[in-house]
């Protein structure tokens, strides 16, 4: 399977270039989503938009292109918006998505979606668990609907990047 | 779209239903009895939710003000970055919280005041 950017005169520069500009606009979707007040009656449900760089940057450059850039996005966020606390659940999260999406996208013959929406429910799981360690395991009665959420949320993360990918020059598509 | 995307899909949304079931079951959404505070691990304190009451709680690294009038406890004012906590709204049943994830505070309704 030829990657994107791939194609001729793949240089690092060129690699660099597009890593950064996903960084670039992971960043920019966390700071949108920071202004959104949302669908909200659980703490902490978001909608996950920076999920939409980093499936893409899984499907477009591999796991360690979408670890790269997934890590990079947490650290930044976690210093301009929010403090260290707000870190681990993050890294929990981002950890847990990256780990389920690349393994099943590896094995398993699911979609860019099923593979999406599985992130989204490994990214709530984990943040959940992060939050029962430190906060008491009270805060798991909230697991059913961020559960449903993830799945949810991640199922339009996925469809998105679907059709996205679509239309990048030099993909093909991949259901 | 794959099958197995579809599987998948109903297989968590169902998964959730299930829990949701059991949790309604066996922990149903009463009145709650008390708001109790937690900063970081430690209850600091439960403030019975029949009586009116605002309070100023110090979290971790900052403040949140607590309103708890006609059995609903929300946060009215924070300080933290986010402000998720304010934005969530008030709570009155069983079980239910709002965690300000900065400061480290959960407040929690619970049936007892049990020490």
């Amino acid at each position: 399977m030829r990657r994107w950017g791939q194609k001729n005169g793949d240089t690092r520069a060129k690699r660099a270039a597009l890593y950064g500009m996903l960084v670039a606009l992971a960043f920019l979707l966390s700071y949108i989503e920071t202004l959104i007040p949302a669908f909200f009656w659980v703490p902490g449900m978001k909608l996950g938009l920076a999920n939409l760089v980093i499936v893409m940057a899984l499907y477009l450059f591999g796991w360690k292109g979408g670890l790269a850039i997934s890590f990079i996005r947490v650290l930044l966020v976690a210093f301009s918006f929010t403090n260290l606390f707000s870190l681990y659940f993050s890294l929990a999260g981002a950890a847990a998505s990256l780990l389920v999406m690349a393994g099943l996208k590896r094995g398993g013959g699911f979609g860019i979606i099923g593979v999406s929406l599985a992130g989204g429910t490994a990214h709530n799981i984990a943040q959940l668990c992060v939050a029962a360690a430190l906060l008491g395991e009270g805060v798991l009665y909230y697991l059913p609907v961020l559960l449903a959420a993830g799945a949810v949320t991640g199922f339009c993360i996925g469809l998105a990047c679907r059709e996205i990918l679509k239309r990048l020059p030099g993909m093909k598509s991949r259901d | 779209m794959k099958r197995k995307d579809i599987i998948l899909l109903a297989g968590i949304l169902l998964a959730a239903a299930i829990l949701w079931g059991c949790f309604s079951l066996f922990f149903p959404g009463k009145q709650g009895g008390y708001a109790e505070i937690q900063v970081g691990s430690e209850i600091i304190e439960r403030i019975p939710m029949s009586e009116p009451c605002r309070k100023i709680i110090a979290g971790t690294g900052g403040t949140n003000t607590l309103v708890i009038e006609g059995g609903i406890a929300r946060i009215e004012e924070a300080d933290c970055p986010d402000r998720l906590c304010v934005r969530q709204g008030g709570i009155s049943k069983n079980g239910q919280s709002i965690i300000c994830l900065p400061h480290q505070l959960v407040v929690r309704i619970v049936e007892e005041a049990e020490e």
